[in-house]
């Protein structure tokens, strides 16, 4: 697949962020998979044509990072925590729930190509355990039935909106594109904290009133 | 009255807290802007008064680590802030970005000029979309407000600050790697000297810090060194973020100054989960020592936490009761250091393969008691043997639940298998609901 | 004379006091001790990088003590720091052991068959260093092995302790980062992208530095067992890097060649080509027997004898012209140089069998032939000025030591060249453009100083005045210059006097106090005191009927700029050949003589710097014979001896020669021409690269297959002019012939058009029969 100008501008105007432009390998990677959805060898080719690298150095950044996909994934990425906090408290049955709910195993996409499952590592939200991620939208304090609902309402075509999130759950494309650092307008939504974020200060605003 | 001491956290509990109006309604970017007419050096030296250390685990004072920066070297500076927050049980730095991205910028503003660097970098894990597009937002609106970009506040300085987003690896919470991810490499950690301080990004002299120590920065200036050491114990001074996880009745963030122990928290939050006891818990994230009840009572703070055979880390306090196995427990902290081990070094790399491969068969029963003394053996092959210190924190958790609870992996052999029942730790009824 | 200050660090290792340069490692302040730490990725060449972990010991710097053992490869020495090793320390031998234990977890147990097993590092340190059992009773990692990772390199990845040492090598020495690690943690694997092979011209350096059987060369797998080798230090032939080498013979055959340890010279690398093109010595055409052209015109094998007096009587009291070719050792050549002389009676003898020039030869007597630039030279170099000369191809090690000074130090590069190189860009060399023929202008304007270098290769010959315009930035600028050309002989050869206008040990021709010099020791009356013909006069004239006959040694006339003269003029005289193989010249000889490979004789090479590399016989009990031997012979048949019956001899007789103190020759500088390029034309270069189709790298397709394609390079400007995009046919064509190859658009003088000079799909001399400077057709295919 080739890139078209307006991507490869987009592409340039990354680069320009940085005071080396190696820098930029990231975000270029994380804006390919805006595009392709994973890091395909096109991708591969032009950053490093662009950051003036040999392919095999991009290459051997891209595969260090678990985000970047060598396959296509689904247009909603679906995350288990499993890490050992969220695993006890759960997880580990949402997990084996889903792979069962969905027929896919770690890593699978479903055929219809909505949902691809992953179990993941601790994702800085163990005051919401169990917790899964979709698109790397936090979907907090979840069940093994709330996570089969969350699944269903992908496949539906509506997917659930993340607890602390935008208003609604966009796209594994379009989110890569925010990790590529490029402002999708949606950062106003959702809430602000939710609430074991603010128990302490409760707590603590009740412990001045009393 | 409780203990607690709202700060960073203050404000979170309105529904703007995250934009400039938000942060500007509680005196937001004035810090910044009394900061800028002082002398740099002046403020270096307000921070080290205070006393502030590293929120990030290794507790290294802040005012000395932007004091290393050499100065008159006519060389680009870079302030660095590592917001890969991703140790297990750590989820302070993704609240705070996400209620209040605004005080993170304002302390950049504050440390880039200290340390007189003219770019500055937020380094975010990439798993927190929302996170990073408030972040962004932030960035954007304090751009278009003046506060960063050419001639601040207009004050004849300049800073650029860039969000770079991480794409998934634990190691670039650990500075060099960051550095290394940073520059476009394989987040592997770097040979130290030469230190960041020195040759850092670019290798040009770096300060790399926490996002919760440089968010504390703005309250330092505005209310003074003295304000801030008035919290706190006699070497770990302020307030900071607890993050009480796990088995307790209320989950949350408790902001309160360094020394208060758990069992207060746990009073705060109304105790551990009905009907269950604590069993054990970590006092800074799953690379610090496991502690157990007999910790209750100890100060968690840097030296506090010490004393007692663990670390501080990043004040993760995961709560497990009864119910929890702590051989699977462990086994799946070790799966992921395994996972997150950066293939660098030896130990760290072959180290986590072996171990996990004993602790999933002693997870089902099979091996024998040797197997537990082969496990104390190579955790003492990998600890203080490795690169860096991620090894070190895949150890800490086998050595210290082999300490209090060797038993239960004993019971686990003489069983043929785990003993417990896994759907008694979780939350759920008998229909997962 | 200024003496560098080091300072020195005196330390306590296990209980020894040893005092060692400011800088130095822990773990090499062990050695010279006699200390061994063991260790795998660590490589006095690479920058240090801790991590396999392997070295450990415990330090304490004036009573303070590291709270845990330490990486010995990474910490350098400090005043008052104690050591204790595994000799002394029960932690660090502990520490030791672990690791070890750690990285045999996932190696495979295939020691026996493995090409690295007897001369293994981890097999040896394992003995040294672990434990005698494995306590490890799980699932070792499984990879597919081996991998392909180039036409010439294997890589089995179980095998692999991630000592990042090939990686590292190929980043930080050869700047080819081709390959890297990839995946993390337990599948950090090392790797390639799968669209891109290891092809780097220094690819065998990794295979030699891999610590265990990871990385192998496809020519030697499964060849040998270490211990069935015999080995023997040798020199490289080539090129005139002058590599240090090591010889590998098992059983009369050399099965592998390593890159020998010569910090003045080639460290511990050599090139792909150094190390893996040997085949041609065993090829199954060589030429085992003297040959006689018979009454019939058949060349039929002939005693040593007979071959001898055909020889003999063929050339005796004729008119001879010696052509020796670049290939020759210094004993050979010098062996030349005195047949012409002494046998033959004449000055007309030119090693040049290649494009050449009178502007070049007087050059070479003038401003070469006894002077000395160095390696060295370039370590200390503010500026090197690269002039016809493109050291990646034509003298990788010359290459090497300059990408280590522009890593090291950013050294300052420039060329003077027609095409922006792959090797100049990785050098970061200033790239000044220029027409070919137009060299010279382009020189004269350069800056430099006392402390630069200007390298200056063979082929700056080929544009007139592109050597005066040397000499006269040299003289301005007090800047040295080191001649480089691509074969391994041509220094020596200038030095033994194997060339028209210079006897041995660089004394001109011209100089009767020189000539006497000569005379006495050969013990002759006289020397010819004309100066003699040039490699094409010699051709010219013996097409011509000026010469009946010519000693030809290891020349392929079609490298010469006058190919067809050449072709016909061994058509038409008495020939003597000195050859391997048979080749065009052998096919017109009428004696032909098998001489030794480099392998099967000891010897010499002069490498640029004039540093004598010599050489022992690899290979034990041939029956070749040196070129000088035969010579030797030859000249006691035809009543006039040279009494050079050993390559000892020749070299004693050389030695005594020594240096000439006398006045140098004298240097009458050229002019450049330049020539008008109409639209449809372009002035042609070329070079040769280093693996192409030369007859030296015969027989090794592993090798052949790492060979950079063969392409038509031309500028941006000339593409759009022709419509062209890369990968699109482009022919280029004179009157005499044409070439079509794929076309890649590059940095290159819009009046230029590029082409390899000797690649597959790509033979100029033979095809147009030229080679540079002239003009060419070029247009879509």
């Amino acid at each position: 697949m080739s890139y078209s100008s307006s991507q490869q501008q987009t592409m340039d105007s990354i680069i320009a962020r940085y005071p080396r432009k190696r820098s930029s390998i990231m975000p270029l990677l994380h804006f390919a998979q805006s595009i392709d959805g994973y890091i395909t060898n096109d991708a591969i080719e032009l950053i490093a044509k662009k950051l003036e690298l040999e392919a095999a150095e991009v290459s051997a950044v891209s595969t260090f990072y678990t985000q970047y996909k060598r396959k296509p994934v689904g247009e909603y990425h679906v995350g288990v925590c499993t890490n050992t906090l969220c695993a006890v408290m759960g997880g580990d049955a949402i997990f084996a729930g889903l792979k069962e709910h969905l027929g896919v195993e770690n890593d699978g996409v479903t055929a219809d190509g909505k949902v691809s499952l992953e179990h993941i590592e601790c994702n800085a939200a163990c005051d919401y355990a169990p917790v899964v991620m979709a698109n790397w939208e936090f979907y907090d304090n979840q069940t093994v039935q709330s996570a089969k609902d969350l699944v269903d309402s992908m496949r539906a075509g509506k997917p659930k909106p993340p607890t602390r999130g935008p208003n609604e759950l966009h796209n594994w494309k379009e989110t890569s594109a925010v990790l590529a650092g490029l402002n999708d307008g949606h950062a106003n939504e959702g809430v602000q904290a939710g609430e074991p974020s603010l128990l302490g200060l409760k707590i603590s605003k009740k412990g001045a009133q009393g | 009255m409780t203990k607690l001491t709202p700060v960073l956290s203050a404000h979170w509990d309105e529904k703007d807290s995250f934009t400039l109006e938000g942060y500007k309604r509680h005196g937001g970017y004035t810090a910044s802007a009394k900061a800028l007419k002082m002398e740099p050096d002046a403020i270096i030296q307000q921070v080290k008064d205070s006393g502030l250390r590293g929120r990030g685990g290794a507790g290294f004072p802040t005012g000395m680590k932007w004091g290393f920066i050499p100065q008159g070297d006519n060389k680009d500076h870079y302030l660095v802030v590592n917001a890969d927050e991703s140790e297990p049980g750590t989820c302070k730095d993704t609240p705070l970005l996400l209620a209040n991205p605004h005080v993170l910028i304002e302390g950049m503003i504050i440390g880039s000029y200290a340390i007189r660097a003219k770019y500055a970098f937020i380094y975010i894990r990439g798993e927190v979309t929302h996170v990073v597009r408030r972040m962004q937002q932030a960035i954007e609106d304090a751009y278009k407000a003046g506060y960063l970009g050419k001639n601040i506040f207009g004050s004849g300085v300049d800073l650029e600050l860039v969000l770079h987003v991480g794409a998934g690896a634990y190691i670039c919470g650990e500075e060099t790697a960051l550095l290394d991810s940073l520059e476009g490499f394989r987040g592997q950690p770097r040979l130290r000297p030469p230190f960041p301080a020195i040759a850092g990004l670019y290798a040009r002299p770096t300060v790399v810090n926490n996002v919760e120590s440089i968010a504390s920065v703005p309250s330092i200036i505005s209310n003074g060194a003295e304000w801030f050491q008035s919290m706190g114990t006699e070497k770990s001074k302020g307030m900071t973020l607890y993050s009480l996880s796990g088995h307790v009745a209320n989950p949350g963030q408790f902001e309160a100054p360094l020394g208060i122990t758990l069992r207060e928290i746990l009073e705060l939050a109304g105790g551990i989960r009905k009907g269950h006891q604590l069993k054990f818990w970590t006092p800074g994230g799953s690379s610090t020592p496991l502690f157990t009840v007999e910790h209750l009572d100890t100060p968690l703070d840097y030296e506090g936490v010490s004393a007692a055979g663990s670390m501080l880390g990043t004040k993760a306090l995961q709560i497990f009761d009864e119910t929890t196995c702590i051989v699977r427990a462990v086994l799946r902290w070790t799966e992921f250091y395994k996972h997150e081990s950066c293939g660098k070094c030896t130990p760290c790399r072959e180290g986590t393969w072996w171990l996990v491969q004993i602790l999933k068969d002693l997870e089902s029963g099979k091996g024998t008691e040797a197997d537990l003394d082969k496990l104390i053996d190579l955790c003492d092959n990998i600890m203080g043997r490795s690169f860096c210190a991620l090894a070190d924190g895949a150890a800490s958790p086998i050595v210290s639940s082999l300490k209090y609870f060797r038993s239960e992996y004993m019971d686990h052999l003489r069983n043929g298998g785990c003993p417990f029942d896994p759907h008694a730790s979780t939350l759920f009824d008998k229909a997962g609901v | 004379m200024t003496t560098e200050v080091v300072d020195m660090i005196t330390l306590v290792i296990d209980g020894f006091e040893v005092s060692v340069p400011k800088g130095t490692l822990v773990i090499r302040a062990a050695e010279k001790l006699g200390i061994q730490i063991p260790r795998f990725c660590d490589h006095p060449l690479l920058d240090p990088v801790g991590a396999c972990r392997q070295c450990l010991v415990d330090i304490e710097i004036n009573g303070r003590a590291f709270p845990k053992p330490q990486a010995s490869c990474t910490i350098p020495v400090e005043p008052g720091m104690i050591v204790k090793t595994q000799l002394t320390s029960a932690v660090a031998q502990k520490a030791q052991e672990g690791i070890m234990e750690f990285l045999l977890v996932n190696h495979p147990l295939d020691c026996p068959v493995c090409d690295k097993g007897g001369e293994c590092p981890l097999q040896n340190q394992a003995m040294s260093t672990g434990r005698g059992e494995s306590r490890f009773e799980g699932k070792k990692r499984l990879f597919d092995k081996p991998i392909n990772i180039s036409s010439q390199v294997l890589l089995d990845r179980e095998r692999c302790v991630l000592c990042a040492r090939c990686t590292r090598f190929s980043e930080q020495i050869a700047s080819d980062p081709f390959i890297t690690l990839n995946e993390r943690g337990a599948l950090q694997q090392v790797g390639i992208y799968e669209n891109q092979p290891f092809e780097s011209y220094f690819s065998g350096n990794t295979v030699q530095i891999c610590p265990v059987g990871a990385l192998t060369g496809a020519s030697y797998r499964f060849q040998a067992r270490p211990f069935d080798l015999v080995s023997t230090p040798s020199s490289c032939e080539h090129c005139a890097s002058g590599c240090a080498q090591r010889t590998d013979v098992r059983r009369g055959k050399t099965l592998r060649r390593l890159a020998g340890d010569d910090p003045e010279v080639n460290e511990e690398w050599n090139c792909d080509k150094g190390r893996w093109a040997f085949k041609y010595v065993t090829a199954l055409d060589r030429i085992t027997n003297p040959l006689v052209r018979d009454a019939s015109g058949e060349l039929r094998e002939a005693s040593w004898p007979e071959a001898i007096a055909a020889a003999a009587d063929g050339l005796k009291g004729n008119r001879v012209g010696v052509l020796v070719g670049g290939r020759a050792t210094v004993e050979d050549a010098y062996g030349y140089s005195k047949f012409a002389r002494v046998t033959l009676g004449t000055n007309d003898i030119d090693f040049r069998s290649r494009v050449s020039s009178d502007e070049e030869r007087e050059f070479l007597a003038s401003h070469v032939v006894g002077t000395s630039t160095t390696y060295r030279d370039i370590d200390r170099a503010d500026h090197v000025l690269l002039v016809g000369f493109e050291p990646e191809e034509e003298s990788p090690i010359v290459f090497l030591r300059m990408l280590k000074h522009v890593k090291k130090r950013a050294l300052k590069v420039s060329a003077v060249a027609t095409k922006l190189s792959i090797g100049n860009e990785k050098l970061g060399a200033t790239f000044l453009s220029v027409a070919p023929g137009s060299e010279a202008d382009a020189i004269s304007k350069i800056e430099l100083t006392a402390k630069s270098v200007i390298l200056v290769g063979e082929r700056a010959c080929e544009s007139a005045g592109a050597l005066s315009a040397v000499a006269a930035l040299a003289h301005r600028t007090g800047a040295k210059i080191g001649w480089v050309p691509r074969r391994a002989g041509e220094p020596g050869a200038i030095a033994a006097g194997a060339i028209g206008n210079l006897l041995p040990g660089g004394r001109p021709v011209s100089d009767p106090a020189a000539r006497v010099d000569v005379a006495t020791v050969w013990g002759v009356d006289s020397i010819p005191s004309a100066v003699g013909k040039n490699a094409d006069e010699i051709f010219v004239a013996a097409k011509t009927g000026q010469l009946d006959a010519l000693v030809v040694g290891g020349v392929d006339p079609l490298d010469s700029a006058l190919s067809a003269e050449a072709l016909s003029a061994l058509d038409q005289t008495f020939v003597v050949s000195f050859e391997i193989r048979p080749s065009a010249v052998t096919a017109r000889a009428n004696v032909v003589f098998p001489v030794a490979a480099v392998t099967e004789k000891s010897g010499s090479f002069m490498n640029w710097e004039g540093r004598a590399r010599e050489f022992d016989t690899a290979v034990e009990g041939s029956l070749h014979r040196s070129d000088v031997r035969i010579l030797s012979m030859l000249a006691d048949a035809m009543g006039k001896s040279i009494s050079l019956n050993s390559v000892k001899s020749a070299s004693k007789e050389f030695a005594s020669l020594s240096k000439w103190d006398g006045a140098r020759a004298t240097f009458t500088p050229s002019t450049s021409k330049s020539l008008s390029v109409g639209n449809d034309e372009a002035l042609l270069t070329s070079w040769r690269r280093l693996l192409d189709d030369g007859s030296l790298q015969d027989g090794e397709v592993n090798l052949a297959g790492t060979a950079r394609k063969s392409v038509v390079v031309i500028s941006q400007k000339r593409a759009s002019a022709l419509g062209v995009v890369d990968g699109d046919a482009v022919k280029v064509s004179n009157s005499q012939g044409s070439v079509t190859l794929p076309v890649l658009v590059e940095n290159i003088h819009d009046d230029a058009v590029w082409m390899p000079r000797n690649s597959r799909g790509s033979h100029l001399l033979e095809t147009l029969g030229t080679a540079s400077g002239t003009l060419v057709k070029v247009g879509k295919a």
